[in-house]
């Protein structure tokens, strides 16, 4: 080591200095919930980046069966604009329906949700970050995709932009109650249809508030207050989905 | 009295076993009289004649339908906290019954509504909740038969029934608005006539009635599960071998 | 460190393994033998936090510092408190949620994601240094032999090549708890080296690894505890 006697003072201490700070840092430190929120978030987005794309299948599926109904019911359009807000969100539901299946699924087969629960991170804060990606990448698409329809049904602009609105708040709350219906169903044979049976009375409310909230807009009154109910149920399903969901995971990987 | 002693299903057994005939037996008297009060003493009503009877099992079968639900969802919070297999067991027995009376409160307000409205569906509020009510148990049913592990499917099973009746406020209120929303005067089935006194008697007992044979039903079918799953213990081929299983 | 007391596990009709007690202190490794479906895998799983076991307790740092118990009521009626993992440990062993590395019989790995990519996660996900150091992947990656397909989805890496990815994860570690289930499946002679030098030098750095394993676990400087299942 060249000019180790000779040296100044501050530049041993430098050295001791650097020293410490690797042993520091050489310590793991536990993630931290809002830590834990973003390596899943970043790394399902990671994975649908990466993965074949089967979830244009969902929004195929949305354009598909929303097109079936005035084939069902007739051209007439005061009728399709009657009906038109029940229709957007039920085959919106029905839609997200198709993606629960992948929130865990790929995960638990591959083993790496396994890993997430020994590594001892919130799991619940895990759960969220996925759902935050799911809502990224199914939910928001979805609402885009409302003004679509709106117009082949008729809706008025400002039923159009309520729509948008009220997917937007809904469709989180969707993703959670399908988070805790995947989660208790992984791995489970017929599990599909299960999950569907078991998400879609619990989704009611928001269908009802949802609809409700385009029903008015087209008929010129305020949507505020559905909107606030799809918000609070919005803000109550932040924080209960997550922690529900993770006690599920932990049931289904007993 | 420890009553944790119970909470094991050997020890829960024979007692489940003796008791569960007297409830049939009171069911079975209660069902007479609630019978004999509704159909002979209680009178005709005014306006709806002698159709309205069918009130009796109709609101006895929903509002114990919903009981048995929060009933069912107590257990499954008792198997999550305290972690016993009994528990589970009993809300997995509980479950058919409810569903059982679900359907015939559905059934019944169908009938009912035939000849007093001239329809045999109508969306009200109540009836609508008692639709999703049964979706509620079906869904409960099947995920515990889905589930072949039973340990997860009690656990499962227990998970989704406290985040079923957490929700049963917010889709019963949410279901309300929708239909006041929609149907401006609402023809509620639940708007009995003028209740005289035969009929609230009537009424109360064929609810006891229902209610001791959901009992008995609880009983007896939580017996049938404890068999199944722990054939092959020693107290049970203890019992088979004394004769009295 | 790492202390089992009456440890029961009952799945359906089979008694798996019942009232199973063992001690580890840093620097063990523990040897688990036992014939197919002798309970290694659920043994290991349970240490590792993913199933629970009906009866008994598991205890991490016992004594002095805080106690992790692990203690379910089982049959006795339903008396006891279900289990708790303090978050906090004695000043410098975290708890045992945050101590343990497992490798179970699944790949533990995402396939569409590269060998790269993967490690990174896993590392970011237990909180270690490594994750956040510019060099770290490809050194360890190196150490293990893998640098070459470092950029390829693991769905393509062969069975051996996904056990080494671990072991490569393992080497910058810092968990003190290593469950292992049957790492030497797949692994060929010089992946089965690398291995005994890891264990080695995870035991001459104070920590506890419980293997499952049919192979004589040999690692320099440790004391091997041996464990049998069965019967």
């Amino acid at each position: 080591m060249s000019g180790a006697r000779g040296e100044p003072s501050d530049a041993r201490g430098e050295r001791a200095g650097a020293r410490a700070e690797r042993a520091s840092a050489a310590r793991a430190e536990p993630v931290s919930a809002l830590g834990a929120i973003g390596w899943a978030c970043r790394r399902d987005l990671l994975l649908t980046a990466h993965g074949k794309s089967e979830l244009a299948l969902v929004f195929v599926f949305f354009v598909l069966v929303t097109s079936l109904f005035p084939l069902g019911v007739g051209p007439e359009p005061a009728l399709l604009r009657a009906i038109a807000p029940g229709i957007v969100w039920v085959c919106a539901l029905l839609s997200a329906l198709l993606s629960f299946g992948r929130l865990f699924g790929s995960d638990h087969a591959d083993g790496t949700l396994e890993q997430m629960i020994v590594s001892g991170a919130p799991l619940a804060a895990l759960v969220a970050g996925k759902m935050v990606a799911h809502v990224l990448v199914i939910g928001v698409p979805l609402a885009m995709l409302t003004p679509l329809i709106a117009l082949q049904f008729g809706l008025s602009a400002g039923a159009m932009i309520v729509a948008v609105a009220a997917l937007l708040l809904g469709t989180p709350i969707l993703v959670g109650l399908g988070a805790i219906g995947a989660a208790l169903t992984l791995g489970v044979r017929g599990g599909a249809a299960l999950l569907a049976l078991l998400v879609l009375p619990l989704a009611i409310p928001v269908l009802i508030f949802g609809a409700g909230a385009v029903d008015a807009a087209e008929a010129g009154m305020s949507a505020g207050a559905h909107l606030s109910l799809l918000g609070a149920g919005l803000i109550a399903a932040a924080i209960g989905c997550p922690f529900a969901a993770a006690a599920a995971l932990r049931i289904a990987l007993d | 009295m420890n009553w944790f002693k119970y909470s094991s299903p050997a020890s829960f057994y024979p007692v489940a076993g003796k008791v569960y005939p007297w409830f049939f037996a009171a069911a079975m008297i209660l069902f007479v009289v609630a019978l004999y009060v509704g159909f002979a003493v209680a009178p005709t009503d005014a306006q709806q004649g002698e159709s309205y009877r069918i009130m009796f099992v109709h609101v006895a079968t929903a509002t114990l339908s919903m009981f048995l639900y929060v009933v069912m969802a107590l257990w499954c919070a008792s198997s999550l906290v305290f972690n016993t297999r009994l528990s589970a067991m009993m809300a997995q027995a509980i479950a058919p019954t409810g569903a059982w009376f679900t359907f015939i409160a559905l059934w019944t307000g169908a009938l009912w509504g035939k000849p007093t409205w001239g329809t045999y569906w109508v969306w009200d509020a109540r009836i609508t909740s008692e639709l999703i009510l049964l979706f509620l148990y079906g869904g409960f049913l099947a995920l515990t038969q889905a589930i072949e592990d039973p340990r997860r499917a009690d656990r499962a099973g227990a998970l989704l029934a406290l985040v079923g009746v957490i929700n049963v406020p917010i889709i019963y209120f949410s279901v309300r608005w929708w239909n006041t929303l929609h149907q401006g005067a609402s023809i509620t089935v639940s708007a009995a006539p003028k209740i005289a006194q035969p009929m609230l008697v009537a009424l109360f007992a064929m609810m006891l009635a229902f209610w001791a044979y959901a009992i008995a039903a609880a009983l007896r079918r939580v017996r049938c599960i404890i068999v199944e799953r722990e054939s092959g213990s020693d107290w049970l081929r203890a019992l088979k071998r004394q004769g009295t299983l | 460190m790492l202390k089992v007391g009456g440890l029961s596990c009952v799945r359906g009709p089979r008694t798996l393994f019942r009232d199973l007690s063992f001690a580890a202190l840093p620097g063990d490794i523990v040897q688990v033998t036992g014939p197919n479906g002798s309970g290694k895998t659920t043994l290991l799983r349970t240490l590792a936090g993913l199933s629970r076991a009906d009866a008994g307790t598991i205890e991490w740092n016992g004594g002095q510092g805080s106690r992790d118990t692990v203690d379910t009521p089982g049959t006795r009626g339903g008396q006891g408190t279900p289990g708790t993992h303090a978050t906090q440990g004695t000043q410098g062993v975290p708890a045992l949620a945050h101590s343990r590395a497992y490798v179970g019989h699944a790949a533990g790995w995402s396939g569409t994601l590269s060998a790269a990519d993967n490690l990174i996660l896993a590392w970011q996900l237990d909180g270690e240094a490594a994750a956040r150091e510019p060099g770290a992947v490809v050194a360890a990656l190196e150490g293990m032999g893998l640098v070459r397909q470092r950029n390829l989805p693991v769905a393509r890496l062969s069975q051996g090549q996904r056990k080494r990815l671990h072991l490569a994860r393992l080497s910058r570690s810092t968990r003190p708890l290593w469950l292992l289930d049957e790492p030497s499946s797949a692994l060929d002679d010089a992946g089965q080296q690398l291995l005994e030098a890891l264990l080695g030098a995870h035991a001459a750095a104070g920590g506890i690894a419980v293997v499952a394993t049919h192979h004589p676990v040999a690692a320099a400087g440790a004391t091997i505890r041996r464990i049998e299942l069965g019967g």
